[in-house]
């Protein structure tokens, strides 16, 4: 079986994102394989022990590297960057990225169910539309047997369990599994490994069609009204006449 | 023309009525759309907030892929400039499908949406919910999801639309359904809900978290939970708050024995007040607080119990 994971490069979590001239700065954050993706990494290494024919796809800029370095070194076995500072579009992105899955010809895409830098849900559903497959996406428990996936996922009000024939698109969701840490003999292994490049332009996409406009940081200010609960019968009649009597809520 | 897609069950959903709340406000001619089984017994209720509302019962509406096809076929049959969908998980499978098939620019999950000169500008949120960003796209057709609960309702039409039954071509979708289980609380629905009561791994066990129900029960609050409470086991995952879970926006969401993870504040970090009980005056759940006590929630929580029940 062949697999491919669609991976990204995003701020760590605990990075502090800045944004200045209504744009976001990331020059010294510190970045990361976007914890969603790992999910699929982590799954496609356990289908595929050992990570014979398992490959990274991803599309974005230099930086991305590491991240791709980091899923090699989680075990699969080769890569795909699409090297552009362009900011795409999900649309744009998967015509790029469905060129890309008909060269590889994979039975099985895994794609993060939620990107920690766009906060998008749709890369899994839009690149499934566009090679025509069906897909599963928050899946948090998968099986294979024969051609054919079994799969879990979350759906709005509850679970869902489901059953499609290969190829198709999985979105990943926590619980999935349970993504290892690279070993350091890993990590020295994945300098060798194999980074395709080509970009954006081999496969007719020079623009996107959504412009960004603005970035800002709009945090709420908070009033910060600490009690210290030593009496805590006194510090919650405190509480509760505030949110009543100021803050309205109750 | 704004084609709006949607959800319900033996009514309207929330989600519906907010994103046809939404297409009114943007000034052009509403049409809802209503798949799938059950679409005819709401189309009456549609009907008062569109002009037009095209139903179609089709047993073969299931699905993202032939949900996805039916949507893109109506609004191409009726020219449509603007296709809207609810930015539940569902609507977020099938909106972006739609925009593939259409080459339209996609826009997903926006807060605040205003016309444009031929197009749409969108606010949403990214990185984690971190940052704000303004979006636009100038095309002849538009696909956007809009977040739940960032819309005011839809108001009633003078005159009640036209109800029209569609027919489509659609194929089997190749996926069986082999089980669902859906997840029932007595409580109000969590993303709905105007107050939220959240525990986390701070209650030390799912025993403790009946000092959670008491008071949500007490306020009429919603339950939620933080991933460690749930990968403990000590409550479903449809309570969690956060990125891999819901998000929630309610007046006031009350954090208990949380830490304030990033990820955690994703999902409720535009709450309209955030009120934290944690004994660790460090925490970071404190930092974006605006109300709270610094103290051990177990000599806290039933003295706010009995607090709060004395305002009733
Ligand atoms: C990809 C990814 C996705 C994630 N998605 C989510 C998500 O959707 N939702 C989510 O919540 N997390 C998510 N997380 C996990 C997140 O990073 C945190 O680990 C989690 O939110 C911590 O939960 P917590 O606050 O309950 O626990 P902790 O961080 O352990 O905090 C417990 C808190 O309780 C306090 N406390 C302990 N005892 C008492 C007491 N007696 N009285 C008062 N206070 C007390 C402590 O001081 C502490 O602050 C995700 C992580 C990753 C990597
Ligand atoms: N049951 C508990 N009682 C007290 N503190 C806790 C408990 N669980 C977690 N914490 C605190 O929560 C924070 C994160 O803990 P952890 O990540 O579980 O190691 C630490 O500051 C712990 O002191």
């Amino acid at each position: 079986m062949k697999i491919l994971c669609l991976i990204r490069q995003v701020p760590d979590a605990e990075a502090k994102v800045k944004a200045a001239l209504g744009k976001v700065d990331l020059d010294g954050a510190t970045m990361a394989l976007d914890g969603m993706d790992e999910y699929g990494v982590e799954q496609a290494l356990r289908i595929n022990e050992g990570g014979a024919n398992t490959v990274a796809v991803a599309l974005g800029n230099t930086r991305f590297e590491d991240a791709i370095r980091r899923s090699l070194a989680m075990g699969l076995e080769r890569a795909v960057h699409i090297e552009t500072d362009l900011l795409l579009d999900v649309v744009s992105q998967a015509q790029i990225l469905k060129a890309v899955v008909l060269e590889e010809a994979p039975d099985l895409v895994f794609v993060g169910g939620q990107h920690a830098d766009t906060d998008s849900q749709a890369l899994g559903a839009a690149l499934a539309e566009a090679l025509g497959w069906n897909q599963v996406t928050w899946t948090t428990e998968l099986s294979l047997d024969s051609g054919i996936a079994k799969a879990t996922h979350d759906t709005d009000d509850g679970k869902e369990s489901l059953e499609l024939a290969l190829p198709a698109i999985i979105t990943t969701q926590q619980g999935l599994n349970e993504p290892r840490y690279p070993t350091l003999p890993n990590i020295m292994k994945a300098k060798k490994k194999e980074i395709r490049k080509t970009t954006p332009e081999q496969y007719g996409i020079t623009n996107s069609k959504v412009r960004i406009v603005s970035q800002e940081i709009q945090e709420r200010p908070r009033l910060n009204k600490l009690l210290d609960g030593k009496d805590p019968v006194a510090a919650a009649n405190e509480l509760i006449r505030l949110l009543h009597e100021e803050a309205k809520v109750i | 023309m704004i084609l709006v897609v949607c959800e319900f069950d033996t009514k309207l959903k929330k989600s519906a009525l907010e994103i046809l709340g939404a297409a009114q406000r943007l000034g052009s001619s509403v049409t809802a759309v209503l798949l799938g089984t059950g679409a005819g017994n709401v189309a009456l209720q549609a009907a008062q907030y569109a002009s037009q509302v095209l139903v179609c019962e089709d047993a073969l509406l299931a699905g993202a892929k032939n949900l996805a096809q039916a949507v893109s076929d109506l609004s191409e049959q009726a020219e449509a400039t603007l296709v809207l969908m609810a930015g539940s998980r569902g609507g977020r499978e099938i909106a972006p499908r739609v925009a593939v098939r259409l080459d339209a620019p996609y826009l997903e999950d926006a807060t605040v949406l205003s016309s444009i000169e031929g197009g749409l500008q969108i606010q949403h949120y990214a990185y984690l919910a971190r940052v704000t960003e303004t979006l636009e796209a100038v095309a002849p057709i538009v696909v956007c999801s809009v977040k739940p609960n960032t819309q005011v309702v839809a108001e009633l039409n003078s005159k009640t639309g036209e109800i029209f039954e569609v027919e489509l071509e659609l194929n089997a979708s190749g996926v069986t359904v082999l089980g669902r289980t859906v997840e029932k609380t007595s409580r109000v629905a969590l993303t709905e809900a105007s107050l939220v009561v959240t525990g986390g791994r701070g209650l030390g066990s799912p025993e403790n978290f009946a000092l959670i129900e008491s008071l949500a029960d007490v306020l009429g609050a919603g339950v939620g939970a933080t991933r460690a409470a749930v990968d403990a086991g000590w409550r479903p995952y449809g309570e969690q708050v956060g990125q891999t879970g819901k998000t929630v926006q309610p007046n006031a969401y009350i954090a208990v024995g949380v830490s304030g993870a990033v990820q955690h504040l994703s999902g409720m970090g535009k709450s309209k007040n955030i009120v934290a009980i944690n004994k660790d005056a460090e925490a970071p759940i404190f930092k974006v607080a605006d109300y709270g006590i610094i103290g051990d929630l177990h000599a806290i929580m039933p003295a706010l119990i009995e607090a709060a029940k004395k305002l009733r």
